[in-house]
């Protein structure tokens, strides 16, 4: 299978705003939703999704060329992804628990949540799927993080709006926040026009 | 041979990775040798770091109270820590007032020590010891409900009445690790060569199911202790005693110490609330106590009394009892205190009647559990 011929820059911009792994494919929901009550913990999930995502996608590549597609176990690509994304989300916990206490301090409890946030594994999936290259990989994954970052930041800032606006009771919670999603997902389709890769 | 690849490409992988995993953890999480200084300089211990303060301390025979044993559940292991340890964890804010938290007053057991370290913790904790029991005799003294003699095999314990201890459960059946739970001493402070629990059996519960089932005389327990702030003023103010099931404990230890120490001019009223005959028990113990001490008053009650039975004392629930005896008995006019021991329901209901009958809040001393 060919390489794509993509620049990596286009192809950071294009995850960030018209291919958004969140508001175009809808990936990583679940934190989405749960974590978006308020700006700062949202700033902080943000930043962690971006960091992992991009250093698993990196060591997933690696993992692909050297080791999946060489012994042909392309079906077990799902666990070795994940078991990869465990390791290095623990990792990665311990290193900035000692360097950081402070950062830790805003992202501890995210961390572990990152480990099932389907956002990381769709990324390493896509990356296969459409046959990146190691460059376009980092740039597709660092991009798709930021997407994510900025959807989230942009849903808690609406949902901050929100409690000055009182929704009915039936609605409120993840009803509003689902509806206010798929609105958020209507206007990223604006920029679809700009950029069109795969 | 093919059908091999795939196992061992994933057991390969994951093996890497745990490797990983384990040579960052030796590497970032080695603090090296800390100093742990208490009181000011006090006592100072020199120990590696990485571990929890709460189990480090405890490592050194420093026992600071836990219930829950280190699992950030039950917010009794605080302590002031008065160098930076970082700001206070999501884990520790839901126990802490506005003032605990300006003071950096902290759970022990989430806190980590990674560096130089000081605190301050109350004297007397270093009373706290833990002492190597054996039991020597478990009787029923209800149908769910267990007196445990444990001695202390030589050793003493120093403590104030109502005071608890924690005893430790070993692992067993699918128990995994060891766990602590707290129970007030029955004992007489007189007798510091043994311990006396009431345990009853709570559906469920690890340690109670524990002691119901596999403990035996002459079975070795570790106990650690004394802990706890619930003992008698120091007032000669009317002592109003309420307790239910095993709530009895603190206040049998309580009421034989008074009397051991001659305190018999104090007048005590002790209302204990059970549901039926079958839930009663110590009676003619208390009954002997009235006998010799006339200011001491037992009030028993039981809620649901059976058809046609003996009972001879009060009915109706505690709490209806409590109130018309504060109304009708109980001299008003002097200083009268309140000492709860029970379930946290009876001990909200009490806590009613008694600010209803004018006792102040802060004359109400309550054990919860």
């Amino acid at each position: 299978m060919m390489v794509p011929d993509i620049n990596p820059i286009v192809l950071l911009f294009a995850s960030i705003f018209t291919s958004n792994i969140l508001l175009a494919n809808f990936l990583g929901m679940c934190s989405f939703i749960s974590i978006s009550k308020d700006m700062t913990s949202a700033n902080g999930l943000g930043l962690a999704v971006t960091v992992v995502l991009t250093i698993t996608s990196m060591l997933n590549w690696v993992l692909l060329k050297f080791v999946i597609i060489p012994l042909d176990i392309t079906y077990l690509r799902y666990i070795l992804f994940i078991i990869v994304i465990a390791a290095t989300v623990q990792i990665l916990e311990m290193i900035i628990d000692r360097v950081s206490p402070a950062l830790y301090m805003s992202l501890g409890i995210f961390l572990p949540l990152i480990t099932v946030n389907c956002a990381i594994l769709g990324v390493a999936l896509f990356m296969q799927i459409r046959n990146y290259n190691f460059v376009q990989t980092v740039f597709f994954s660092f991009g798709s993080g930021i997407g994510w970052w900025l959807a989230i930041m942009a849903l808690a800032a609406i949902n901050k709006k929100i409690q000055k606006a009182p929704v009915s009771a039936a609605l409120s919670g993840p009803g509003i926040t689902l509806i206010t999603i798929g609105f958020m997902a209507m206007a990223f389709i604006g920029f679809s026009g700009m950029l069109n890769v795969q | 041979m093919a059908f091999l690849i795939a196992p061992a490409a994933i057991a390969l992988v994951a093996a890497l990775l745990a490797a990983a995993i384990s040579i960052v953890d030796k590497i970032v999480n080695n603090y090296g040798e800390v100093d742990i200084s208490i009181n000011d300089g006090k006592k100072v211990i020199k120990m590696d770091g990485g571990d929890t303060l709460l189990s480090s301390l405890a490592s050194q025979e420093i026992f600071i109270p836990s219930a829950c044993g280190g699992r950030g559940t039950c917010g009794a292991c605080k302590c002031k820590v008065t160098s930076d340890v970082g700001p206070h964890l999501p884990t520790e804010t839901p126990y802490m007032s506005k003032e605990e938290l300006s003071d950096n007053i902290r759970l022990s057991c989430q806190v980590k020590i990674k560096a130089d370290i000081e605190l301050e913790i109350p004297d007397e904790l270093f009373n706290i010891k833990k002492y190597k029991s054996k039991i020597s005799s478990i009787r029923d003294v209800t149908h769910d409900i267990k007196e445990v003699t444990f001695d202390l095999q030589g050793e003493e314990i120093n403590f104030q009445a109502g005071k608890y201890v924690q005893l430790v459960v070993p692992p067993h059946n699918k128990v995994k690790g060891y766990t602590q739970r707290a129970y007030s001493m029955a004992s007489r402070p007189e007798d510091k060569n043994l311990v006396q629990l009431l345990i009853r059996l709570v559906p469920g519960g690890i340690a109670t199911t524990w002691v119901h089932t596999s403990l035996n005389e002459g079975d070795e327990v570790e106990l650690v202790g004394p802990f706890g702030d619930f003992f008698r003023s120091e007032t000669d103010a009317t002592m109003i005693c309420i307790a239910g099931g095993s709530g009895m404990a603190p206040f049998k230890s309580i009421l034989y110490d008074m009397l051991d120490k001659g305190e018999t001019d104090r007048e005590v009223w002790y209302f204990f609330g059970a549901r039926t005959s079958k839930d009663m028990f110590y009676l003619e113990d208390m009954r002997e106590l009235e006998k010799k001490w006339p200011n001491f008053h037992f009030v028993a009650a039981l809620s649901e009394p059976e058809e046609g039975s003996s009972w001879d004392g009060e009915t109706g629930l505690i709490t209806d009892v409590l109130d018309t005896f504060l109304k009708t008995k109980i001299d008003p006019e002097k200083t009268r205190e309140g000492y709860l021991c029970g379930s946290p329901g009876m001990i909200d209901a009490c806590n009613n009647v008694l600010s209803k009958n004018k006792i102040a809040p802060d004359k109400i001393y309550y054990d919860k559990f």
